[in-house]
């Protein structure tokens, strides 16, 4: 592992009850890079994330983010590491506003000066949001909503992003604005992100690693455009 | 008309500890989705508590004040050591349990001060003060008032602009979610259980002198009336269970004072019933928010 290593995976286990999902998956995300994992439905992309945030606990294996061992780590330590999850369906409370549904992501900061500033940037990087501030989560739109899930993540600064299918369920427009959006950060804050998709395409599009999941292991981690311009592996890994 | 106004005024004074009470087990079941059925039996241990303390000290506010706290720690005791460890997969566990600690309590209170009623104290005058010839209401109806407006509001306050409120919210709302934005979901969920129980125990000290006196089952039908207030209410509206506790107070009021007050116990139970028939969600049951 280099340096600039900010998450390794190694031999992680996990699952739900008896029968594990993933089997042994090793990964590794450069720090202020963009890796997308992708795979069939039911390859243990979601599980992965899980099991990353310690949502579930694994039952081999190590996670390493900065250096630092997770095992062990209870879930609401994570974000004071530097890690936050975007879950499926992206988990908007629907019963506050907007507003609080930001400020959520940033109340574990001692750092309350910081966490303001951090509030405003957010809130001048997604402008609809800003107008809506006082509506509550269920009132949103899909497009809306996709904002305030990333932008509550953002308000607690960081290092690394885990995004579950950020396009799921949204127009071609609003994900190539998302996907854009995740690389003006990668390239302005030096964020590195690791995002779980089913849209192949648009997500080795936007990454700088790809990641192929069958059956709960990794089967190949490649540079994206060589999997995106490789028409072998292509085929032989995504089948498209 | 005189006697309206009393019975207004009274019907109000009760229904405001009604409301208080109510307002403890909405507390509890946003948090927890528990109706608490202990909480009687835990305000009225944190009353003994305040009795035992008040004979020994001399001191009616000293008593007050540590029912206040013996009640956050017995919420706080109850959720760690009792509720955390129950199996919550079926909605009848967390009850059955509940119903279990309501008669450990009372035969523990029965055994230690005995199954008799105690006089308790009161801190200011019952008798009703006149205006222009109608007895209106008492300076200790007042002092009832003012507390749980004081302490109403203080909650309100609390939940809507703090961020130990938002935390808690969160919390109830999204467990998962709130977890993985750093929120420490169970202690939020102490936190809650020892609120409510505070506010339990302060309803009780409030209470226990205007009825029979202290008894191990002193709260039983005041439970039984703030149950009413909650599901009036609708069990997920802080609002919902202070105006609720009114209700329900001024309706016993008026039955108890026009119709006799055999038929008071008879009168919680047919607005519950009603409530249920018409309105299963309670008078204030938000419209059900689409989930996509």
């Amino acid at each position: 592992m280099s340096a600039a290593d900010l998450l390794v995976v190694r031999g992680l286990v996990a699952g739900y009850g008896a029968a594990p999902v993933l089997r042994a998956v090793d990964l590794t995300v450069p720090a202020g890079t963009i890796a997308a994992v992708v795979g069939a439905n039911g390859a243990g992309k979601t599980t992965l994330l899980r099991a990353l945030s310690g949502m579930i606990r694994p039952s081999a294996g190590q996670v390493v983010l900065a250096g630092e061992d997770l095992g062990g780590t209870p879930v609401e330590q994570l974000v004071r590491r530097g890690m936050a999850h975007v879950p499926e369906g992206r988990g908007v409370i629907s019963e506050l506003t907007v507003d609080e549904n930001l400020r959520l992501g940033g109340l574990w900061r001692r750092d309350r000066a910081d966490a303001g500033r951090a509030l405003d940037e957010v809130y001048q990087l997604f402008e609809p949001l800003a107008r809506r501030r006082r509506h509550l989560g269920h009132q949103l739109s899909g497009g809306e909503r996709q904002m305030l899930a990333l932008g509550r993540a953002l308000v607690g600064r960081p290092r690394l992003l885990l995004l579950d299918e950020p396009s799921l369920g949204l127009a071609p427009r609003v994900v190539a604005r998302t996907m854009a959006l995740l690389r003006h950060l990668r390239d302005r804050t030096g964020l590195t992100v690791l995002l779980v998709e089913q849209n192949v395409r648009s997500a080795l599009a936007v990454a700088d690693q790809g990641v192929v999941m069958s059956l709960g292991q990794v089967v190949i981690a490649a540079p994206a455009a060589t999997l995106r311009d490789d028409d072998d592996l292509r085929h032989a890994y995504l089948g498209f | 008309m005189d006697r309206f106004v009393f019975l207004t005024v009274d019907g109000l004074s009760r229904g405001a500890v009604y409301a208080a009470f109510a307002l403890a087990l909405v507390l509890i079941w946003r948090a927890a989705r528990v109706v608490n059925f202990a909480q009687g039996a835990m305000a009225v241990a944190a009353a003994y508590v305040a009795y035992s303390v008040s004979a020994a000290t001399g001191s009616y506010w000293l008593g007050f004040l540590v029912a206040i706290v013996a009640g956050l720690l017995l919420g706080a005791l109850v959720d760690r050591v009792v509720m955390r460890h129950v199996d919550h997969a079926s909605p009848l566990n967390p009850v059955i349990v509940a119903l279990g600690l309501v008669l450990v309590l009372q035969a523990v209170l029965g055994m230690v001060y005995g199954n008799e009623f105690r006089p308790a104290d009161v801190p200011f005058s019952r008798s009703a003060l006149t205006v222009g010839g109608v007895a209106v209401l008492s300076p200790y109806d007042l002092f009832v008032f003012a507390t749980i407006g004081v302490v109403v509001c203080a909650l309100a306050w609390m939940f809507a602009r703090t961020a130990v409120g938002l935390r808690m919210r969160a919390a109830a709302f999204a467990p998962e979610v709130s977890r993985l934005l750093g929120v420490n979901v169970g202690g939020m969920l102490t936190l809650g259980w020892a609120l409510a129980s505070g506010v339990g125990a302060l309803a009780a000290m409030l209470v226990i002198p205007t009825e029979l006196g202290l008894h191990p089952h002193a709260m039983d039908l005041v439970f039984v009336s703030a149950f009413t207030a909650a599901v009036v209410g609708g069990l997920d509206s802080p609002l919902g269970a202070v105006v609720g506790g009114l209700v329900v107070g001024l309706l016993l009021s008026y039955v108890s004072g026009y119709a006799g007050s055999d038929l008071t116990p008879l009168a919680v139970l047919v607005l519950l019933l009603a409530v249920l028939l018409v309105r299963p969600g309670g008078l204030f049951a938000p419209v059900a928010a689409r989930r996509v």
